[in-house]
């Protein structure tokens, strides 16, 4: 676990059972429609949080990186916001990190439009969180 | 091979206390643009950072009263600030860029070239297409274990099949995905379901079931029949002499085989050899048959330990 703090020790106050946000960008293939993955990291961005976003989680998977790893390991509710969860649930277990049975939302910016992306990834990411 | 390079530094994005936060209009595609160039990217509020690690972190913010000292907690990770008040995003990019000096990563394509069709790999650009198991679906049979010319699928521990190397995958293949009778092989970045990962429907399996018979559509198993027609077409040459008329009877045999299987040209342009080709199907086949008679044996044991358990414990009831 890696903690960059600012040297005063001000920098922790998020509720440690806020939701943690993942975002896919799918930036090695066409298949997740531009408009809509643009649109979600907007919403996203303007929505003054805490959030991670990857390149491609294809391409992680494929380096078995580490990192998700410590996103499966399930200590906090995770909202995935990628493609088809069968893929990406397949995804994590190819980097040999499967994604708990509980507490994980795969949300699918392959088919479902940014709106309702949105809806559903910050009705969630807000409960018990006020940053 | 880059899918095997280090870990990419990590781009922390901070806007907590102590920071200011970035012009609001800039943030999407400030993030939008890192992400482009393959960085992972995460934008700390008010918390930490979680990140798991190794690598490198670069942090990023607007720090009034200079760059603040950070730490890593773990003390496993190269950390790096910049301050990047009043720089563009291009600027900052190019911030990012400089502060990650020699450090070698995976680079996306540009948005323009994807669009235009399917993209290959190049020196900076390994583009992440495999195949991803549905646990759920998969019955362990190794059939895309024996069909697979490219080790691509190995087996577990456990006598599971498992996505072993996936950066020996072609490019744009999804042929094993037609071998498979349970539609368990998914392609992430394949254009359509059920091999994009969407969901299976019952139509699909018995589609799938269909196409997978790519040994009926060429009259046997692939492998003989490749092989059957790579010894015809040495008889032809040999009897014949004519090397025009051999190649032309190998692009008719591969452009069948093409469009059975959705199979790019420069996949089967590039296989190995007749011999080379038997050599690795017979290996992967004794892969495939040695992880299911280890699961045999394994289930085996199982049943005997549960058979003696039960025999003890009637036993015992006998005893008493």
């Amino acid at each position: 676990m890696i903690e960059p703090h600012l040297q005063d020790g001000t920098a922790s106050s998020q509720a440690d059972d806020a939701t943690r946000i993942l975002y896919c960008r799918c930036a090695y293939a066409q298949v997740v429609p531009a408009a809509v993955k643009d649109a979600v990291l907007e919403g996203l961005a303007a929505a003054g949080r805490g959030f991670e976003m990857v390149p491609d989680l294809c391409e992680m998977a494929a380096r078995r990186d580490p990192h998700l790893a410590e996103l499966a390991r399930g200590d906090r509710p995770l909202t995935i916001v990628a493609c088809w969860p069968r893929a990406v649930q397949g995804l994590f277990v190819l980097a040999d990190a499967p994604l708990p049975k509980h507490g994980v939302e795969i949300l699918n910016m392959r088919t479902d439009t940014a709106e309702t992306v949105l809806a559903g990834v910050l009705a969630d990411s807000f409960k018990g969180t006020a940053s | 091979m880059i899918a095997e390079a280090l870990l990419p530094p990590w781009v922390v994005v901070y806007e907590g206390t102590g920071a200011a936060p970035l012009v609001a209009a800039d943030r999407a595609g400030l993030f939008a643009a890192l992400l482009d160039r393959g960085y992972a990217v995460t934008r700390a509020g008010a918390g930490t950072a979680d990140l798991q690690a190794g690598g490198a972190m670069i942090v990023i913010g607007c720090f009034p009263d200079g760059p603040p000292a950070v730490s890593d907690a773990s003390g496993r990770c190269e950390v790096t600030v910049r301050d990047v008040t009043g720089l563009s995003v291009a600027e900052t990019i190019a911030a990012v860029e400089t502060a990650r000096g020699e450090r070698r990563m995976n680079r996306p394509p540009e948005a323009s070239t994807i669009a235009n069709g399917p993209v290959a790999n190049t020196a900076d650009t390994w583009k992440p297409w495999f195949p991803v198991i549905d646990t759920a679906r998969c019955t362990n049979c190794m059939q895309c274990l024996s069909f697979c010319l490219f080790d691509v699928y190995g087996v577990a521990g456990d006598q599971t099949l498992r996505v072993e190397n996936p950066a020996n995958c072609k490019v744009n293949c999804p042929a094993c995905s037609r071998v498979c009778p349970e539609v368990a092989i998914m392609f992430p970045k394949y254009h359509a379901g059920p091999i994009d990962g969407g969901p299976v429907a019952e139509a699909d399996v018995h589609r799938e079931k269909m196409k997978v018979d790519i040994s009926a559509l060429l009259g046997g198993d692939i492998y003989a029949k490749l092989r059957e027609r790579s010894a015809d077409a040495k008889t032809r040459f040999s009897k014949e002499r004519s090397a025009d008329q051999a190649l032309a009877e190998r692009r008719r045999c591969l452009t069948k085989l093409a469009d059975a299987a959705q199979i790019p040209r420069e996949v089967l342009d590039a296989l190995p050899s007749p011999e080379e080709i038997q050599r690795r199907v017979e290996a992967a086949a004794g892969r495939a048959a040695a992880a299911k008679e280890a699961a045999a044996a394994k289930e085996g044991a199982a049943g005997g330990m549960n058979a003696t358990g039960t025999a003890g414990a009637a036993g015992a009831g006998r005893s008493t």
